[in-house]
């Protein structure tokens, strides 16, 4: 059973997340640069006294797939690594995963990841 | 090197039976610094104003911004020498215009001269003034004026508009005669292009989707390199409007300076109080409001007016662009009315009141016992302000008349015109 673990994170987190998740094991993830924005909403920018309102907060999300017996562990790692205790910190969200396949030897499941 | 000691004792014995070191013949020191001084008024249109007004329009029009102005630049300078210069400081005509004497600056050879520099040299000067004049106008309207209409706006506007009042003031017309003090162009460049700049960007309208949507400048780096680019040109603009290398120089370059650096660090101030962050743009736009400020002031104040005059410059100009401009509702793109406009007006008012007789026996203002002083500045500043109002009014009209409008269509405006109108892209940045 293998699930997939997508992580929004504050961009300036990713390496502490990254270092939390290599000590516990996990060899491998995909990185995407992401912009969105949740209960922080936006920032402000003021030029010449006109304000702009930046409604799209860049992010960084990160997707691992692991075994379902260790989704616990890596989700309360992301949390613990991500946390800055300030509004934006980030999501996590578990999916299903149904297939798996390592591209080069054509390996399934648990095996492929 | 004998040889040449010996020609230096010659030449010094002919001295005094020289034309040339007349009292009022050529100086080279006079003429040195007027040369080098018109090659830095010069760099504030096409590298000064260019940069500072580029990097504040968005990033799809930065490469118009720089046509506009290059071309404001180099079509100011072939009018100069046509008819600009003869309109302006041809001989007086009613104290109201220059007559057409100098017309191709006709009769006007290497040996002439005016005060003890070359007269060309004086109207290459000149010419240097009108050509930042119209291009400080172009703040206003950034973003959404058809190229071919700022040519001809460009054109009629220094000829009926701007060499009027050059004259009136430098050219021996009727404001000089009232007395009116303004050593380098509070009237005469600043409120002139700060008011038509208000009444072209009226005229023009809002651009699309303005107050709704971000527009954010395109690089606040090269409006901070262009803002720098500025100073270091107006201590030609100011210093150099002594048209002399002499003491009177000496302290308007020390007020420019002065006034600048302390508007920008009053602008920078405000604004962190206000709205919570010291921005480059505010410090750059800090320094370019007390340069516009102590313009007229500078070869008659003291240092101490110019500190005082450079942070109420700084404090005027950020309440102009962040509460006067979104309470009265017009958009003037880059604040030319906002910024040169209202400090102008400043400067102006402040000349009258500072003007010390120590500093130049040719100023007296309203604190050094000439109270007449600030009534004539105001009569100055309402005389410039009507005339380039009403004047630009008709002009904008003719232009629009002759160039089947004034505005981009409303797909290229929105698609920018550095693509639709001149086929570049500023940036390459996917």
């Amino acid at each position: 059973m293998l699930k997939k673990i997508e992580a929004i994170i504050k961009p300036f987190k990713l390496d502490d997340v990254k270092e939390a998740l290599n000590e516990i094991g996990i060899q491998g993830m995909t990185v995407t640069e992401v912009k969105g924005y949740g209960r922080q909403k936006g920032h402000k920018e003021v030029y010449r006294g006109a304000e702009y309102v930046v409604d799209f907060i860049p992010k960084i999300k990160l997707e691992i797939v692991v075994d379902a017996g260790r989704v616990e562990q890596v989700v309360t790692k992301i949390r613990e690594s991500a946390y800055t205790g300030k509004i934006g910190d980030g999501k996590i969200f578990v999916l299903e995963v149904e297939q798996a396949v390592r591209v080069r030897t054509g390996e399934t499941g648990i095996d492929a990841v | 090197m004998k040889r040449f000691r010996i020609l230096t004792v010659a030449m010094l014995l002919a001295l005094p039976l020289s034309p040339a070191w007349a009292a009022d013949g050529l100086n080279s020191g006079d003429t040195a610094w007027m040369i080098v001084s018109t090659a830095l008024v010069m760099m504030m249109t096409p590298a000064g104003l260019a940069l500072f007004y580029g990097g504040m329009s968005r990033y799809k029009n930065l490469l118009n911004t720089l046509a506009m102005t290059f071309v404001a630049y180099c079509l100011t300078s072939v009018i100069w020498v046509l008819w600009g210069y003869s309109l302006a400081f041809g001989p007086d005509v009613g104290g109201i215009i220059g007559g057409l004497d100098f017309l191709f600056l006709s009769g006007i050879t290497p040996a002439s001269l005016e005060g003890t520099i070359p007269t060309n040299v004086f109207a290459l000067f000149q010419m240097t003034f009108a050509c930042i004049t119209v291009a400080l106008v172009l703040g206003s309207i950034v973003d959404r004026m058809k190229f071919a209409s700022w040519i001809v706006f460009t054109v009629l506007w220094v000829t009926f508009i701007y060499t009027p009042i050059a004259h009136w003031v430098w050219g021996k017309g009727w404001m000089a005669t009232m007395g009116a003090l303004d050593y380098a162009g509070g009237t005469v460049v600043h409120i002139n292009a700060g008011v038509a700049g208000l009444v072209l960007s009226l005229v023009l309208g809002k651009r699309i989707g303005y107050g709704k949507e971000a527009m954010f400048p395109s690089s606040i780096a090269l409006t901070a390199l262009g803002a720098a680019l500025l100073w270091f040109g107006w201590f030609g603009f100011n210093a150099g409007s002594a048209l002399a290398a002499d003491g009177i120089a000496g302290s308007a370059f020390l007020v420019t300076n002065t006034s600048a650096a302390a508007a920008a660090l009053a602008w920078m101030f405000t604004e962190w109080s206000v709205t919570k962050k010291p921005t480059v743009l505010g410090i750059a736009s800090g320094v370019v409001a007390g340069l516009v400020a102590i313009t007229p002031a500078a070869g008659f104040v003291g240092v101490g007016a110019s500190i005082g005059i450079g942070i109420a410059a700084g404090g005027l100009g950020f309440f102009s662009v962040s509460t006067l401009k979104h309470k009265l509702g017009y958009d003037d793109s880059l604040d030319a009315f906002g910024v040169h406009g209202m400090c102008g007006t400043l400067g102006a008012l402040a000349t009258g009141l500072f003007a010390d007789p120590a500093v130049n026996a040719a100023g007296t203002g309203l604190f050094f016992g000439n109270p007449k002083q600030l009534l004539v500045q105001i009569i100055s500043i309402l005389a410039t302000a009507a005339f380039t109002a009403i004047g630009t009014l008709v002009l904008v009209y003719v232009t629009k008349a002759l160039t089947g409008g004034l505005r981009v269509g409303e797909e290229n405006e929105i698609m920018g015109l550095d693509g639709t109108v001149h086929g570049e892209r500023a940036f390459d940045l996917e």
